[in-house]
Formats: structure tokens, C-alpha cells, sequence
């Protein structure tokens, strides 16, 4: 017997059996294993992808400068405090750019007093100081900071979120500067989720500005849609530091939206940031409503307004819209507070949720969004099954026609292979998806080449007339240079777009790689065995070629 | 032994010009293509131009033309259908969103199950792919078939010689623009699984001209009393029946993707089958000849030379 002959025939069993054990927990077969089997050996299996087991994917933008802009508002409210509390006569002071404040002080002398406002607020320099206005400007490292910090925020709060909606196996990661990756197999309401992940969920208690005169022009309500044409046409009478919200009003019966204008005063009392608890309640009428619970700073807070603004109105806003502005009737302590609105549970449920996760630093654009329901990724692994099936059998059937016996045995190769290949994809726990295996099937076709390769040199060499036994060695040793060339420059273009691909190109890059790499082993290890043992149990004369 | 081919005897060499004249007009083709992908004028599909892409399965049929109306009435602009007959399922193509808005495909949803109230819809698939993605997936193409070809051009040089991975780079630059040309004219959506299928039929197409010059390597060591024309002629012809039969067979996986495969890998299939056929043509007729006009004109002994 050849030397060799029963290691290699050995090891080809063992690389067999291994990828079967890692196979095996992606067949129906798993569930009639012992329990020792599944806690000891491989089961994870393979993944399947999005596009063939439903679901969403989702890519977020995080809208960074809102993040800074934010913050700039902020800190020209608490600089008009700042100002008042230090007795600083000052006509207006407002953001006037993405990071600047301008300042307008017409009162002489107040010039220098304004300009020590960077000792306040060390964030900000002075960028300009004239006469009459300063404009002060964010640093840049602080621009740069809240940016950063908005997305790895934006990105925490989404994971809160998604954990607490129950989704199984999510994958959510950031992607870029300021892009966060979302994938939610098998998702049952995927429109339910994707609100739930895009809300800001900024809450916000502001009062409402009952003094000015504007409140009696303002039409009680209006068409949806008209928002903008209502801001414009009273913006020279909205009062510095006041804005116009809308209150969203839903007719129960034919579904026509219309809003509510209120005059909201900008100056934020209490904020969502300050809660511990967000619940859902069903009331009397069996409407549902969220009830917050603030932590003790907010409640503290959150008495001292109530107690100070007895009599006057509350609204509750939530991402610039007003759900409801009750009145206060009387000081509330303990830190409760109740928000409702025309909730369906489902709402009431999804805002308790991101109330508890928290808001968002920024706003979330959508900027890919790729559902897939569940019944068309059964459909997509049917067809591909079918495909390759038909490819392999037509495969099959030329190479016996063409190479007889030796056809054959590249027929054992070809199976060997399509079992390492899926072995292998499970045991890297690969994601298998529709290009994938179309990459599978697409192996098969182009791994006969190697023994295609191989055979046409036996052919050669023994239309020299050498004898069957050499002539197999020479065709082996002579095309093993071809072939190693052949797959190592399919290897470079598979890695290429292993590299720039995603999600189901990926999954084509992984399935081709593979199939090369595991084609070179099964068709210069695994069928030169099988021609060598033949060869070893009677001396061939001819070869079926 | 049933030979494919039998021995053959065929002149590539004396063919180049007609091959050249040829896939001259099929680079001109798939130039103008490209350009036209380029500057967005081609049937771009969502994923480079962005849009959205919903598959609509209803319990009975709906008319285009009323689908149509009903889409352009509510707002929605440049609106592409496709029907998949018996199956009572609707490909809904919107392109060229300004902004993506979110939520598309349930306010289509919406419009359809209002206006017909008695056909039960379901959304099947849909995606919605905002045009900022787009740019860099179009960035992130080029690129990568950049970077393929540089990779390809450093290790044929280094297994073989320069200007064999000029050559071949050469060839393969050329199958991806003859296919890309092909299927522009063919009208087909420019999709990042096209993509995919360009850059295999790259590795594919490169397979079959490395063992092309394989065969005029081993050959030009031992057969130093033919020119270098008639070396490389028979060592086109020697490999002919293997080129043939890989060629079958692939052909023949690809076709049963084409059919049973399932419409997402359809054109997937078509561009590949196409690939297979150009870059079978082009390991004959293209990268061999080009490496025999360098290497003549630059007398061919200097090559011969290198391998004795």
C-alpha cells in the first residue's frame, strides 16, 4: 500500500465528522440529541441572515450639531439668569449662530460686565465686543466633546430602549463618527420599534405665557400642516423668550388630526432627565396614561414650581409638542406627576420605555432602513436549497459523462466539499445570507476546476504514454502550481469585498473565501487518496479518464 | 476517454486584431457606462441612489395603473412598479428621495389598505436607503475594484513577471467593463449585488488567464525552437478542454441560480453568466495576445530568455 494512504484517508474522516458536529445544531436532527451533546459540543450553528430570517436593519445618522446646538441654548438662558442675578441691564440675548450667542446691551458701562461672562462660562470665549453687542463662541475642543459624547450617548440610550421593547439578539454598534447600526431579527411590529428608537423623548416642563396680548390673537385651532404659516404670521409679536407650540388633537371617529397653538415660555422648569420612574397606568375611563416619578432633586424642583406657580398653567411637552397644559391647583410634593394624552397602551407603553432609557442627546435621522418580513426569507432559503440542488446534480452529470470513474471521484471531492464549506461556516458561527448562498452554490460550479485541472493533465501525460500510476502523480504535481495560482487570486478579490461589503455582500464574501480555501484541500488531499488507494489494490492498465 | 475538444489547433494569435477591434468597442461601451452610473443617469438602484424599495403582497390582485394614480396623487413622485405574476405581489420602487422620510412603506401601506378596503396587504420586504449612504456605497465600489486590481497586478508580478500582471490586469479590467457596458444596455438596476458579481467574474475571469500563462510559462522553458507566437497558440490550445469544461460547469450552477434562485438573485446570476462567457473570450483572445504584442515588440528572446 501507498505509504500514507490510511493517515490521509483518516484525516479526511475526522475533517468530516468535524464539520457535521458543528453543522448539526442548524438541523431539524438537534432537538433529538442528548443534553450531554448540546452542553458539550458545538450549537451555535449557523447564523441566518436578516434577509432570510426577517427582520429590520437600521442605520442612524445622529444629528451632532443639534447636540451642540443644544447645548448653546441652554447656556444663553442660564447666562440671561446670570446676568439678571449680577443686575446686568441687557436688551436681548439669543443664539445667533450654531455656536455663537450675541448679547445686545445698549445701556453704557455694560459692556465690560458682559464681557466677564467667559469667567462664568469658561466654555465660551469672546469673539466679538463692540459697542452695543457681544458675541461670545463655544470653544472648539467643547463643540468637538459634545459631539462625541452625543453619539456614544445616542448609542447607550438605544441599547436601554431595545433591551427593555424585549428583542432577542440585537446587534446595535457604532458605525462611523456619527452613525449607529441597528439589527433586530425577527422583529413582530417593526414600524412599533423603529418609532420607539427614533424618538428623542426630550420631556420638558414649561409654563405657559398667560400675560401677553398675543394669546387672544392666536386662532384656538388649526389645520395640521399650517404650523409654519402660523409661527410666521405672528412672529414679530411672539415675546422675547416666548414660542409657539402645538397640542396634536386626534377625533376619535373619522381621524382627523388638528392642532391647539399654545404661548409657551422657552425657559425649561423641570426636566425629563431628573426621573427614576416612568409607568404605564390605565385610569377610569380605561385610557392610558404614563406616570413619571422624579428623583429627589427633581422632585424638590419640581415642588418649588408648582408651589410658586399656583393658578397658572403647566404644559407638559414632549420633543417640541405640547401633550397637555393642565393648571396647577395646588403645590405638588412627592415627585409624582402624571402625563396624558390620546395614548393607545401601546404608546403609553413604548413612551414609559424611552422616559425610563432617557432621551436622546440629538435627534436620530433614519438614514437606511431595510425591513424584511418572515415569510419571505422561508421562501428565499427554499429557492436557494432548490438551486443548488439542480446546480449540484448538473454538475454531477457532466462530470461522469466527461470523466467517467475519475468524474466520479471529483464528485466525492465536490461533496466533500459542500460538507467542509457549511462546516466550516458553522464552526466560524458565520452569518449565512441570500448572496451567500448564491456564493455556495456559484463554489460548486468552479470547484470542479481543480480536478478539471488535474484530469486534463493525467490526459496529457498518458497520451505520452506514461504509465496510469505516474501519469497520476505527474498531473497531480504538475497542475498544483496552476491551482494554488488560480485560488489565490479568487482569495484576493474575495477579500476585497470581505473588506468594503456589508451585511449580504459580506456574507457572498465569507461563502466564496471558504469554498475556495477548502476546494485546494479537497481536490489535491481528497481525491488524489482516492486514486491512490485504487492504485494500491490492483496495479491499473488503463485509467477511466 | 471522451475528449470535449479533442486537440485543437486554433490561431489566436492571428485573431487579435478582429479581438481587439471587438472588445475595443466593448471598453468604449462599458466606459460610457460607467460614466453614465457616474453621473447618475443610469437605472441606479436604490442602494447607490437611494429611495425605497417595498414589496407589497396583497390577497388579490391590484392594477398598476390604479396603484400608480393612487401613489402619484398622494405625493409620491417618481414611482416604479414591478409584478411577479401569479404571486399577487407588488415591487414598489421610489427614487431619488430628497431626504428620506421615514417610515414609508407603512404610509404606503396605509394608502393601499384605505383605497382598497376588501384586499388585505401585507408588507413583505421593504427598504429605504437614505442618499447619503448611497454616495459612500458608490465611493466604497470604486475603491474596492481599485484595490482588487492593484492586489491581482502584485501577485501575478510576483508569481509570473510584470508584464504578465499588466496583461492580465488588462483582461480583467476589461471583462468588468464589457459586463458593466452589457448590462447597461440591457438595462438592468445597478445594484451593490451587481457589484458583488463584477468583482467574482474579476476573480473568475483571472483564474482562467492564470492558467493560460501558466501553460506559456512551462512551455516557453522547454520549447525554445518556436517562436513565441506559436508557443503561446499551443499553450492556449493545450488548456482549451479545461477552460471548456470549468467554463460548463460553472455555467451550468449559475444557470440554476438564474432560474430557481429567486428574483433578489436573478440579475445576480444574468451579470455572472455574462462574466463567465466574456472572461472565457477574453483569457484567449485578449490577455494572451496583448502579452505577445508587448512581448514582441520588445524582442521576444528577452522574455524567453528569463526561463531558461
Amino acid at each position: 500500500m501507498k505509504k500514507g494512504i490510511k493517515t490521509r484517508s483518516y484525516f479526511i474522516a475526522l475533517t468530516v465528522l468535524v464539520s457535521i458536529v458543528f453543522f448539526l445544531p442548524s438541523t431539524p436532527a438537534y432537538k433529538y440529541m442528548p443534553q450531554w451533546w448540546k452542553t458539550y459540543l458545538p450549537n451555535k450553528g449557523i447564523n441566518l441572515g436578516l434577509d432570510l430570517r426577517g427582520g429590520i436593519h437600521l442605520v442612524l445618522e445622529v444629528e451632532e450639531e443639534k447636540a451642540v446646538e443644544n447645548v448653546v441654548e441652554r447656556a444663553a438662558i442660564n447666562m440671561k439668569e446670570y446676568l439678571n442675578e449680577k443686575k446686568v441691564q441687557i436688551d436681548s440675548i439669543r443664539r445667533s449662530g450654531p455656536t455663537e450667542i450675541s448679547i445686545m446691551h445698549s445701556q453704557p458701562g455694560t459692556k465690560d460686565e458682559v464681557s466677564k461672562l467667559t469667567e462664568g462660562f469658561p466654555n465660551f470665549t469672546l469673539k466679538e465686543k463692540k459697542e452695543g453687542e457681544t458675541i461670545l463662541v463655544l470653544r472648539e475642543g467643547e463643540a468637538k466633546r459634545i459631539k462625541e459624547s452625543a453619539s456614544a450617548q445616542a448609542l447607550e440610550t438605544i441599547r436601554n430602549r431595545i433591551d427593555q421593547y424585549g428583542v432577542t439578539e440585537p446587534l446595535i454598534q457604532r458605525q462611523a463618527e456619527n452613525q449607529i447600526v441597528i439589527q433586530l431579527p425577527g422583529i413582530k411590529e417593526p414600524g412599533r420599534a423603529k418609532e420607539l428608537i427614533g424618538k428623542t423623548a426630550i420631556l420638558e416642563f414649561k409654563l405657559l405665557d398667560e400675560e401677553s396680548p398675543l394669546i387672544n390673537q392666536l386662532p384656538p385651532l388649526i389645520p395640521s400642516g399650517d404650523e409654519e404659516k402660523t409661527i410666521n404670521e405672528f412672529k414679530d409679536k411672539i415675546p422675547d423668550g416666548d414660542e409657539i407650540l402645538f397640542d396634536k388633537i386626534v377625533n376619535a371617529e373619522t381621524g382627523k388630526v388638528i392642532k391647539r397653538p399654545y404661548l409657551v415660555k422657552k425657559r425649561t422648569m423641570v426636566s425629563g432627565d431628573l426621573l427614576t420612574d416612568a409607568r404605564v397606568s390605565i385610569g377610569e375611563f380605561n385610557e392610558a396614561f404614563v406616570s413619571i416619578t422624579f428623583d429627589s432633586a427633581g422632585a424638590k424642583l419640581f415642588d418649588m414650581v408648582t408651589a410658586e406657580n399656583v393658578n397658572k398653567h403647566l404644559a407638559i411637552i414632549l420633543d417640541g409638542n405640547v401633550y397637555s397644559a393642565p393648571r396647577i391647583n395646588e403645590r405638588i410634593s412627592g415627585g409624582k406627576a402624571q402625563i396624558t394624552g390620546n395614548f393607545t397602551t401601546n404608546e403609553a407603553n413604548d413612551l414609559a420605555i424611552a422616559l425610563r432609557a432617557g432621551a436622546l442627546p440629538a435627534p436620530v435621522r433614519i438614514i437606511q432602513d431595510v425591513t424584511v418580513g418572515p415569510t419571505l426569507g422561508g421562501d428565499s432559503i427554499r429557492m436557494g436549497i432548490s438551486a443548488g440542488i439542480i446546480g449540484t446534480i448538473a454538475v454531477i452529470a457532466i462530470m461522469a459523462i466527461f470523466y467517467r470513474l475519475s468524474g466520479v471521484i471529483a464528485i466525492f471531492a465536490l461533496g466533500l466539499n459542500i460538507i467542509l464549506l457549511i462546516g466550516a461556516l458553522a464552526a466560524l458561527n458565520a452569518t449565512l445570507t441570500l448572496p451567500g448562498i448564491a456564493g455556495i452554490i456559484l463554489t460548486i460550479g468552479m470547484s470542479v476546476d481543480s480536478n478539471v485541472l488535474i484530469f486534463e493533465r493525467i490526459r496529457e501525460e498518458l497520451r505520452q504514454g506514461k504509465p496510469v500510476r505516474l501519469a497520476i502523480d505527474a498531473g497531480y504535481d504538475k497542475a498544483f502550481l496552476t491551482i494554488i495560482d488560480s485560488h489565490v487570486t479568487t482569495l484576493i478579490t474575495a477579500l476585497v469585498l470581505f473588506l468594503f461589503g456589508t451585511g449580504p455582500i459580506k456574507g457572498f464574501a465569507v461563502s466564496l473565501s471558504l469554498g475556495v480555501t477548502i476546494n485546494l484541500f479537497t481536490s489535491i488531499v481528497g481525491t488524489k487518496v482516492v486514486f491512490d488507494f485504487i492504485n494500491s489494490l490492483r496495479r491499473m492498465e488503463r485509467l477511466s479518464i | 476517454m471522451l475528449e470535449v475538444l479533442g486537440k485543437t489547433n486554433i490561431d489566436f494569435i492571428e485573431k487579435r486584431h478582429i479581438a481587439f477591434v471587438f472588445s475595443g468597442l466593448l471598453i468604449l461601451l462599458g466606459f460610457f457606462a460607467f460614466i453614465q452610473i457616474y453621473m447618475g443617469k443610469a437605472n441606479l438602484g436604490i442602494d447607490f441612489a437611494g429611495g425605497a424599495a417595498i414589496q407589497l403582497k396583497s390577497d388579490r390582485p391590484v392594477r398598476i395603473d390604479e396603484a400608480r394614480s393612487l401613489l402619484e396623487k398622494n405625493g409620491f413622485g417618481d414611482v416604479e412598479f414591478q409584478e411577479f405574476p401569479g404571486a399577487n405581489r407588488l415591487l414598489i420602487r421610489i427614487k431619488k428621495q430628497e431626504a428620506i422620510q421615514g417610515r414609508t412603506a407603512e404610509k404606503i401601506l396605509e394608502l393601499f389598505s384605505d383605497q382598497y378596503r376588501e384586499n388585505k396587504f401585507q408588507i413583505e420586504s421593504s427598504s429605504e436607503i437614505g442618499p447619503t449612504i448611497g454616495k459612500k456605497l458608490q465611493k466604497d465600489a470604486i475603491v474596492a475594484v481599485t484595490l482588487s486590481m492593484i492586489g491581482i497586478i502584485l501577485y501575478i508580478a510576483f508569481r509570473f513577471e510584470f508584464k504578465f500582471g499588466i496583461a492580465a490586469a488588462i483582461a480583467t479590467f476589461h471583462d468588468i467593463l464589457a459586463v458593466l457596458g452589457v448590462i447597461y444596455i440591457l438595462d438592468k438596476e445597478i445594484t451593490l449585488l451587481i457589484i458583488t458579481a463584477l468583482l467574482t467574474l474579476a476573480g473568475y475571469s483571472l483564474s482562467d488567464t492564470v492558467v493560460v500563462f501558466d501553460r506559456i510559462r512551462e512551455n516557453l522553458k522547454k520549447r525554445n525552437k518556436e517562436t513565441f507566437g506559436q508557443v503561446i497558440n499551443s499553450s492556449i490550445n493545450q488548456v482549451l478542454g479545461r477552460t471548456f469544461m470549468t467554463g460548463l460547469t460553472s455555467i451550468l450552477a449559475v444557470i440554476a441560480l438564474y432560474i430557481f434562485g429567486g428574483d433578489v438573485i436573478h440579475d445576480f446570476a444574468l451579470t455572472l453568466l455574462i462574466g463567465i462567457i466574456v472572461g472565457t473570450y477574453s483569457s484567449w483572445f485578449i490577455a494572451s495576445p496583448i502579452l505577445f504584442v508587448w512581448g514582441s515588440s520588445r524582442r521576444e528572446g528577452l522574455l524567453k530568455k528569463a526561463y531558461r
